[in-house]
């Protein structure tokens, strides 16, 4: 509070501000802060306060923002609906009886409820990109070495990225503007200069070619999905954008080759806990039992299952079959995405199969769990910018539209996806915030029945039109 | 692809994971299910394709060898679960630990 008055005392006094002066940021618990513990949802971190910022904190403050808190999570980002957090479940703002997704969940629901108007998250698999589609807003993983990943605790480290959870384009842009460039404490940030995001906003999709394929429609994907996202196309090609077939055959294999080298890397990042240097240390009286006992006390269970997996793909006898392979898969799929981006600027693709699930419907079966991150997944193994918004509802529950662009081209990715809000204004929905109140029944749209109870109308006419197709009367409970 | 107990207490002393009963019936059921998936991977012609470990291309990183700023040392303690005159304590080392 005290350095958001302090901002305003030079606001109010003419003097020249930073772009992010007294803006209100909430950050994934997996990025570190001197200000805040550093838990990564995780009993072994549990009280961790870091001895130094992340780069990407310090680039906040640099530029005016105050760091309002920690945002919930999956225990070391490994999830997709943040039930595995050793800190209790967050839920959807849209219906609380559904998960938020993950592993930013906290961020995503966050920024849904306006508790924050904009947070950090970090996307391994999708944890970005997931949880914004879920909670209805922006989520942009940008390209493999935009954001430098300094004081972000590991999880994939040829993976993970750090990126904005907002509620436009347009703030992902202010924000990425602030987070992107080199760093030298972290070598795989990228040496490239970095373009005006803000300036790349307007100018519309006329001429883009975006990519369509097959291959991310087929089975398993939800109909409500695979209509919101299919006429959230045909809003692009009536601004001007030229749909293309494009053909992705390898991403049914990206969810194996990622499973196999995200979880291996975890393996080794994860050794560091270890109870020697900081966190949980579990009483002992030899070395060797010092760490499986700490480790054991101090790990939830889908922690532990990945830490198996992982070592199980690196082990002697299973490396050339398992992680080698593996990362042999990820050459093709990144293949296939480059390919196709010699005839488009663009691949557009729902952001998730299905819209959030019920809490605890899919804790017992990891494999289903994972499935919830199909199609983020093929970005990360390829290293390309995506971003997911808000392109529908189905029973009033979130669906995320994902726009995937050339490496380092964040500028083509935010220009189409703030020329899709301009013609469209399901990024200006916000849930019902009693907690309990869902939202009620709609069938035309065009009435104001759909706004939550006891808020100003919010949609606008064009907002209507929009909604007209999509809107389906809601189960109340 | 299947696991067997055995394997998964192999696995778990690698990654210093101390088990439950119940965890290493879960975890040999689970990981069975999820390698049998994984398998899928074979169907992959990946004879003549180079593995990737990282997506950008990226020459040797280097800097001048010259010492800068770094953590002070009760930074680096603040933390630690035992100290003890400027370094982290942990049980004894030697001949406690069972050979594999």
């Amino acid at each position: 509070m005290q350095t958001a008055r302090a901002w305003d005392t030079r606001y109010a006094r003419g003097g020249n501000l930073p772009p992010l002066a007294g803006l209100p940021v909430a950050v994934k618990d997996v990025i570190c802060t001197t200000d805040f513990p550093t838990t990564c949802g995780s009993r072994i971190l549990d009280g961790w306060v870091p001895p130094y910022d992340a780069y990407v904190v310090t680039r906040l403050r640099e530029a005016g923002a105050v760091i309002i808190g920690k945002t919930n999570m999956d225990e070391f980002a490994m999830g997709s609906s943040t039930e595995n957090s050793a800190f209790g479940p967050t839920r959807n703002p849209w219906d609380v009886s559904r998960v938020p997704g993950g592993s930013s969940g906290g961020s995503a629901a966050a920024v849904a409820a306006s508790l924050a108007p904009v947070a950090l998250g970090t996307d391994t698999g999708g944890s970005i990109r997931q949880p914004a589609g879920f909670c209805g807003i922006v989520g942009l993983k940008p390209t493999y070495g935009r954001v430098s990943r300094y004081g972000l605790v590991a999880f994939a480290s040829s993976l993970d990225q750090i990126g904005p959870m907002t509620k436009t384009a347009g703030d992902a842009a202010l924000l990425l503007q602030v987070l992107a460039g080199r760093d030298v404490r972290d070598s795989t940030s990228a040496d490239l200069p970095v373009p005006l995001y803000k300036e790349a906003l307007n100018g519309g999709v006329r001429k883009l070619r975006i990519g369509i394929a097959a291959e991310a429609f087929g089975e398993g994907l939800q109909a409500d999905v695979r209509h919101a996202v299919s006429t959230a196309s045909r809003v692009l090609e009536k601004q001007g954008a030229e749909l293309v077939d494009v053909s992705l055959p390898t991403i049914s294999y990206a969810l194996p080759t990622y499973y196999l080298i995200a979880t291996s890397e975890a393996s080794t990042n994860l050794a560091r806990y270890d109870g020697v240097r900081y966190g949980l240390r579990a009483a002992s009286t030899d070395l060797y039992s010092m760490y499986t006992k700490t480790r054991r006390e101090g790990f939830g269970p889908e922690v532990k299952r990945r830490i198996m997996l992982g070592t199980y793909a690196l082990s002697a006898g299973y490396y050339e079959g398992f992680f080698l392979k593996a990362q042999r898969a990820r050459t093709l799929v990144r293949r296939d995405f480059l390919h196709a981006f010699e005839r488009v600027d663009l691949i557009l693709m729902p952001t998730s199969p299905t819209v959030p699930f019920r809490l605890g419907e899919k804790v017992e079966d990891p494999l289903q769990m994972y499935l919830a991150d199909v199609y983020t997944i093929p970005v990360n193994l390829a290293g390309l910018p995506g971003i997911s918004i808000p392109c529908g509802f189905a029973d009033g529950l979130p669906i995320g539209l994902q726009l995937i662009g050339r490496p380092f081209d964040e500028p083509t990715v935010l220009r189409a996806a703030h020329a899709y809000e301009q013609a469209t204004q399901w990024h200006v929905r916000r849930p019902p915030l009693d907690g309990a109140t869902k939202p009620p029944a709609t069938r035309s749209g065009t009435s104001s029945a759909g706004k939550p109870p006891g808020k100003p109308a919010r949609r606008s006419a064009k907002q209507s039109r929009a909604k007209r197709s999509r809107a389906k009367p809601r189960r109340r409970s | 692809m299947s696991i067997d107990r055995t394997i998964v207490d192999h696995v778990a002393r690698l990654a210093r994971l101390e088990l439950s009963d119940e965890e290493r019936d879960r975890f040999t059921r689970q990981l069975s299910a999820l390698l049998e998936y994984f398998a899928k991977l074979g169907e992959l012609d990946t004879e003549d394709v180079e593995p990737t470990s990282h997506v950008i291309e990226m020459a040797n990183v280097v800097r001048e060898d010259r010492s800068g700023p770094c953590l002070p040392r009760e930074a680096a303690l603040a933390d630690a679960p035992e100290q003890d005159g400027g370094f982290f304590k942990v049980p004894p080392v030697i001949e406690t630990e069972p050979q594999p």
